[in-house]
């Protein structure tokens, strides 16, 4: 999926829409037939490099469809993987899976995502130099690759301190950690939108700093930390590699548990799948990734659409 | 607890006036009861029609900004059941002082408040004070309204949740509508929410929010700059009837309005210090008759006739 979630919205898209839009709105206000040469060549640069992204995405979802879409029936849903049956073979253990290890990330990133936030937004003194360590380790922790947290998962969570061994919640932990960043990054941003001056009315009030954030901050700024948390967990959703580190298998035919046994998420299966051989488990991997596909969209545009919802209403 | 019964005569004749309960939660604190609470008992508020005493007693009051200073040298007193103008050119430490007076300037990092502010006698700077207790006896209206983007009845009922009043919330919600001069323009809309409203509505709504938690004084910044002329007198019509209850000191850029509504007015003007920047201070203080009419200062005289400024 070609969504960064580094920024709220896709950052990408948003930076090649806003480039591709100053551009032209450059290009008309010119008069001078100078300058009007280099801008059409910049633009016809910018649209190509939007081209090329869109086709990438647009080869990816129609060999996805015409590939997978004879598979899409009810057996994707309700059965397990099998090597003996592929052609009624289906994801049911990895969608357990996933909706498990999503289940534990989202218990994990929402406390502890919204309260560093808080704490740096409304508690932290910037002039102290640990504060602004803190600030710019969360920036650094959301560009590391995701592989990294894997093996930090595998070291410390799976075996090392927690010793939990293989199973579905450390797959959450892992994954909590990866995303973590993005929604501390999220809720600050949306934290620092709620205007200073209701901080300033609450507190002329006589309530107290807990209560201004409480009662007034927060509930101003949940729909931006909302959309945080739901492009954090869609990132999650789609994440493979740290959690074949912790242990996601790619053989799983009894439906999971969150602190027993081996389990697999939907990414995970649809690997396995691809890589074998057989042109029948090719098919299932695309209907996989349809499946995949239509969760995050779904997502993404639930996210959206909350956004726009309330900052409308806010303003 | 002595500050009820003095309390008293300042709420209208209703069987539990909130202010009791808010007091009485002070009380159970016993930092606040050794604090500015206790003291802030104003005994002189049954002598009616006498010599008025000074709710807020300013001696050499000086604001820095890390370390650069705004203000200096303020020296006067504010009187009780008056209004109290604060005039003077931009960056002259008006708004400055005014935060000094509920400790609102303590949530700006790097500031500093030098000199004395006595509140009914009390230290509000002393050790023991508690800033978040005074803000509940100490009211503030902003110069922008900034209602909280909920109903209009959530917005007033704000002040007296926070504060665990306990009493008929309707009740305080009415009353304190009633008082802002707005209960009959929302009452059939409390739900609604605050965004909705005209922007003198709007700064109405947050006076009548300040009066639902009974302060002793309210402090406004400019409270009428972001609104129309009619709006405007309302709120000044407002602002007579309300200092016969409360105590009110007005940041305004509008001379009309401080020699309109004002019984004292404090001039402030800007000067040049021996490090070159620029600080506030006050030039005069004095009733408004007389600044406007017959000002001792010729840098008064300059600006109230709009020669300066």
């Amino acid at each position: 999926m070609a969504v960064d979630p580094g920024l709220p919205g896709a950052a990408r898209t948003q930076l090649a829409v806003a480039g591709a839009r100053a551009t032209t709105a450059a290009a008309l206000n010119r008069k001078g037939s100078g300058p009007r040469v280099q801008e059409g060549l910049f633009l016809a640069l910018l649209l190509l490099a939007v081209g090329f992204a869109l086709a990438g995405l647009a080869a990816l979802l129609v060999w996805s469809f015409v590939e997978g879409l004879p598979r899409l029936d009810a057996n994707l849903f309700t059965q397990g993987p099998s090597s003996l049956h592929p052609e009624t073979a289906g994801f049911r253990t990895a969608i357990l899976g996933s909706v498990y290890v999503i289940g534990g990330v989202i218990a994990l990133i929402v406390p502890l995502g919204v309260g560093a936030a808080i704490y740096l937004e409304e508690y932290a003194d910037k002039t102290r130099w640990w504060n602004r360590f803190i600030e710019l380790n969360v920036q650094n922790l959301a560009g590391v690759p995701s592989i990294v947290y894997g093996i930090l998962g595998l070291a410390f969570i799976v075996r090392g301190p927690l010793d939990i061994g293989f199973v579905a919640a450390a797959g959450s932990m892992t994954l909590a950690l990866l995303v973590l960043p993005t929604v501390i990054l999220a809720a600050r941003e949306a934290i620092r939108a709620v205007p200073p001056s209701i901080r300033e009315g609450a507190l002329a009030l006589g309530a107290t700093q807990w209560q201004t954030v409480r009662r007034q901050v927060l509930p101003a700024a949940i729909p931006g930390i909302l959309t945080g948390i739901i492009l954090g967990v869609a990132r999650a959703i789609g994440e493979a590699a740290p959690l074949l580190l912790v242990g996601a298998v790619t053989f799983v035919t009894v439906n999971p548990s969150l602190f027993e046994g081996r389990f697999t998420t939907l990414p995970v299966q649809i690997f396995n799948y691809a890589g074998r051989p057989q042109e029948v488990f090719h098919e299932l991997a695309a209907a996989g990734v349809i499946v995949m596909l239509v969760v995050l969209l779904a997502m993404n545009s639930f996210a959206i659409w909350l956004r726009n919802h309330y900052e409308k209403k806010l303003s | 607890m002595t500050q009820e019964t003095e309390i008293t005569p300042m709420t209208e004749p209703q069987p539990e006036p909130p202010a009791h309960d808010a007091l009485s939660e002070a009380a159970a604190d016993p930092a606040a009861q050794r604090g500015v609470e206790t003291h802030v008992v104003p005994e002189h508020r049954e002598r009616k029609g006498g010599k008025t005493d000074a709710v807020f007693h300013i001696d050499g009051v000086g604001v820095s900004y890390s370390g650069k200073p705004a203000v200096r040298d303020v020296t006067f007193d504010i009187a009780e059941n008056e209004i109290t103008a604060l005039i003077g050119p931009s960056g002259c430490g008006k708004s400055t002082l005014l935060r000094c007076l509920n400790r609102m300037n303590d949530l700006i990092p790097g500031c500093e408040v030098s000199g004395h502010v006595g509140f009914h006698g009390e230290d509000l700077y002393g050790p023991r004070v508690d800033p978040v207790r005074v803000r509940t006896l100490i009211g503030m209206v902003f110069q922008k309204p900034n209602p909280f983007p909920k109903s209009i009845y959530d917005n007033i009922a704000f002040g007296p949740r926070v504060l665990g009043v306990k009493g008929d919330l309707d009740e305080i919600v009415e009353r304190a509508l009633r008082r802002g001069a707005l209960w009959d323009d929302v009452k059939d809309r409390l739900k609604d929410n605050a965004y909705g409203m005209s922007g003198g509505q709007q700064q109405r709504l947050c006076i009548a929010r300040c009066l639902a938690i009974e302060p002793d004084v309210i402090l406004m910044d400019e409270p009428c700059s972001a609104l129309d002329p009619i709006s405007t007198g309302k709120i000044e019509d407002l602002m007579l009837e309300l200092k016969e209850r409360y105590s009110i000191v007005i940041v305004t850029h509008n001379m009309q309005q401080a020699a309109r509504v004002s019984d004292k007015t404090a001039f402030f003007t800007v000067e040049l210090s021996e490090e070159e920047h620029r600080v506030g201070r006050v030039v005069e203080f004095d009733d408004t008759e007389k600044v406007f009419t017959n000002p001792a200062d010729p840098r008064t005289e300059a600006y109230v006739t709009g020669k300066v400024g």
